[in-house]
C-alpha cells in the first residue's frame, strides 16, 4: 500500500525507526515515568526536559476504528481500517493507525491488537493486528 | 461578574453574504467584495468608516481554495485606512475572525471591523476532486505539526477522524445511523426554503441510509457541500452601534477555551473541544443553556452538530442522539430550532460565518419563508476535532 511518509526530527526518529529492531519506541519522562505521544521534548505532567524514547511492549486495545471506503488517491487500495489503539502501558497513551492482517468487518472496539511494522525507505511504519485476548 | 468581560463592548450592526454557487462564476474577490459592501451598507456605515479588517484562515500566501482571500488583499482593494489587520489559521476554529475582531475592538483599536471568509472549494472540485477533500495538501515527505502523524496511515481527510469519534459516540452512548440522520435531514428541510442554499429538493431518512458509505459509519449525506461564496460580519464598539439602522446584536459571550493538546487523536473522542468551549462561554453570562432559541451549529459533518449540541449544553452529555432523534426538537417549529438556512450540509459550505450570518438574518427577521417567530437569544458555533469557538448572540 503506497503511503506518505514523514519527515523525520531528533524528536520522532525512535518512533518511526525503533522497527528497523522490532520495537515500538514512545517517549517518556525519565523523572515521573509518564509515557506520552507525539513525542516532544517536555513533560507537561512535571515539567521536565529530561524525556526520551523507551520500548513499549507493543499491545494495545482499538479505542476507536472506522472502515475507510474512499480512494482519496488513484492507488489506495480500500477498504482499509484506521484506529485510535491505546497501548497497555498506560491509561491515554494512544495514538493513531492502521489495523492489518483481518478481514476489515472483524475489527471491533476493545480489540487486543499487537503491532507490527511495514518498512518503507528509512521509515518502520506501526500498524497493528489482531491477537488473542 | 460579567461587567468587564471584552465581547459586551461589542456587537453585529452588519451583515452580507454573496451568491452561493456550485460553481460561481465571480472570482475569489468578487464574491468577497459582494458580502463585504453588502455588509458595510447593512451596518449603515461607509467604507471609511471601517478601520479594522480580519479573517480566519487569510490566505497563507497560497491563493488554496480552502481561503483564497485574506484581509491584505480585501484591505488593498477596498482601500481601507485601518488601524489593525489580521488572519492566520492557529486559533479556535472558523470563528477566529469574529473573535480576533472583537478583541481589537474591546481593546480600543477600532470601532468598526469588517470580518469576512471566502471560500472557493467549488471551483477547485473542477480541476481536482478532491482537491477540497484533502485536509493536508503537503508534498514530498510530510512536515507538518499534526498530520505527519497520520499520513503516513492513509488519513488525508477530516472525515476518517470525523468517523472515528462517530463510532466512539455510537458505542460509549448508544447514539444510531438513524438518529444522526437527522441532522442532515433536518438541515435539507430548511434549504428548501433557502433560495441560496445549494441542495434544495426533498431528501427523507431513507435516502440518506441509502447514501454510500465513506468511512464507516458516515455517508456520503453526512458530509458538508463544497461551494463558492464569501460571508462578511461587521462588528462594532457597542457605543458606535447604536446609530446604525439595525438593532444591534450583542455578542454576550464568547468560548474559545481548548485544554486538550491541540490534535485529532490526542483529545476526548466523543466531546472533542466542544465541552472546552462550552464551559467558558457559560462561565461568561448570566444566560443559560435553556434561555437558547437558536442554534447554529456546525454541520462540517453531521456528527459535529450532535457534539455542539452536547458540548454547549443544549442537550445533556451523550444525550445528543435521542435529543434529535425523529427530528421533531431541532426542526424550525421545535424547542431549538437548529441550522436554518440548511447549514453547510445543504446550504453550502461556508465555513463558519455562514453560521452567524443566519443567526443574524433570523434575530432581525429577515429569512423570508423559513423565519422563527420572533426571538431574542442565538448561539453559533463553529469547528471540528481540535478547532472549536462558539459565540451566543443577544438582539437588544
Amino acid at each position: 500500500m503506497p503511503r506518505k511518509l514523514p519527515s523525520l526530527t531528533p524528536d520522532s526518529l525512535a518512533f518511526w525507526q525503533g522497527g528497523a529492531e522490532g520495537r515500538l519506541m514512545i517517549q517518556r519522562c525519565q523523572r515521573c515515568r509518564s509515557w506520552f505521544h507525539p513525542p516532544t521534548p517536555f513533560c507537561r505532567q512535571c515539567e521536565s526536559l529530561d524525556v526520551g524514547p523507551e520500548p513499549v511492549g507493543g499491545r494495545g486495545r482499538v479505542c476507536t476504528f472506522t472502515i475507510n471506503h474512499q480512494r482519496w488517491t488513484p492507488d489506495l487500495e480500500v477498504p482499509f481500517v484506521v484506529a485510535i489503539v491505546e497501548l497497555d502501558e498506560q491509561p491515554g497513551l494512544r495514538f493513531l493507525s492502521n489495523i492489518v492482517g483481518c478481514p476489515v468487518d472483524e475489527v471491533t472496539i476493545g480489540m487486543p491488537v499487537q503491532v507490527r511494522f511495514e518498512q518503507q525507505e528509512d521509515v518502520w511504519i506501526p500498524l497493528f493486528e489482531k491477537v488473542a485476548s | 461578574m460579567t461587567e468587564r468581560l471584552y465581547e459586551k463592548n461589542v456587537a453585529i450592526t452588519g451583515i452580507g453574504q454573496s451568491e452561493v454557487r456550485r460553481p460561481s462564476s465571480k472570482s475569489a474577490m468578487r464574491l468577497t467584495l459582494d458580502a463585504s459592501l453588502q455588509a458595510i451598507a447593512d451596518a449603515g456605515l461607509q467604507r471609511s468608516d471601517i478601520d479594522g479588517i480580519c479573517c480566519w484562515p487569510g490566505d497563507n500566501h497560497n491563493g488554496d481554495p480552502f481561503s483564497p482571500v485574506g484581509p491584505h488583499a480585501l484591505k488593498t482593494v477596498l482601500g481601507l485606512n485601518v488601524n489593525w489587520f489580521g488572519g492566520g489559521y492557529e486559533g479556535p476554529g472558523p470563528l477566529t475572525g469574529m473573535i480576533n475582531g472583537a478583541m481589537a475592538i474591546a481593546a480600543g483599536l477600532c470601532k468598526h471591523v469588517l470580518v469576512f471568509r471566502t471560500i472557493t472549494e467549488a471551483t477547485a472540485r473542477q480541476t481536482s476532486k478532491t482537491a477540497s477533500a484533502l485536509t493536508n495538501k503537503t508534498q514530498g515527505r510530510d512536515s507538518s505539526y499534526s498530520w505527519k502523524w497520520y499520513t503516513p496511515f492513509n488519513v488525508m481527510s477530516a472525515i476518517n477522524f470525523m468517523a472515528l469519534y462517530t463510532q466512539r459516540h455510537f458505542h460509549e452512548y448508544g447514539t444510531t445511523s438513524e438518529q444522526l440522520g437527522q441532522i442532515p435531514v433536518t438541515c435539507r428541510a430548511n434549504a428548501a426554503l433557502n433560495p441560496n442554499a445549494i441542495y434544495r429538493e426533498p431528501m427523507s431518512l431513507d435516502d440518506y441510509l441509502a447514501s454510500r458509505i465513506i468511512s464507516t459509519p458516515l455517508r456520503l449525506l453526512d458530509c458538508d457541500v463544497h461551494c463558492d461564496a464569501s460571508t462578511a460580519i461587521v462588528l462594532s464598539r457597542a457605543d458606535c452601534a447604536k446609530d446604525g439602522p439595525n438593532p444591534p446584536i450583542r455578542i454576550e459571550a464568547i468560548g474559545s477555551a481548548l485544554g486538550q493538546p491541540w490534535s485529532w487523536d490526542q483529545l476526548s473522542l466523543t466531546e472533542m473541544a466542544t465541552a472546552d468551549v462550552g464551559r467558558m462561554l457559560w462561565n461568561r453570562t448570566d444566560l443559560k443553556p435553556k434561555d437558547v432559541q437558536q442554534a447554529q451549529l456546525y454541520d462540517g459533518f453531521s456528527i459535529l452538530t450532535l457534539m455542539w449540541l452536547e458540548g454547549l449544553g443544549l442537550c445533556p452529555r451523550g444525550e445528543g442522539g435521542r435529543f434529535i432523534e425523529g427530528g421533531t426538537r431541532i426542526a424550525r417549529e421545535g424547542v431549538l430550532p437548529i441550522n436554518t438556512n440548511g447549514g453547510q450540509l445543504s446550504g453550502g459550505r461556508t465555513h463558519g460565518l455562514g453560521y452567524v450570518h443566519e443567526a443574524c438574518t433570523q434575530l432581525w427577521g429577515r429569512a423570508g419563508e423559513r423565519q422563527l417567530k420572533p426571538h431574542q437569544v442565538a448561539i453559533t458555533a463553529a469547528g471540528g476535532g481540535p478547532l472549536g469557538g462558539s459565540l451566543l448572540l443577544v438582539k437588544e
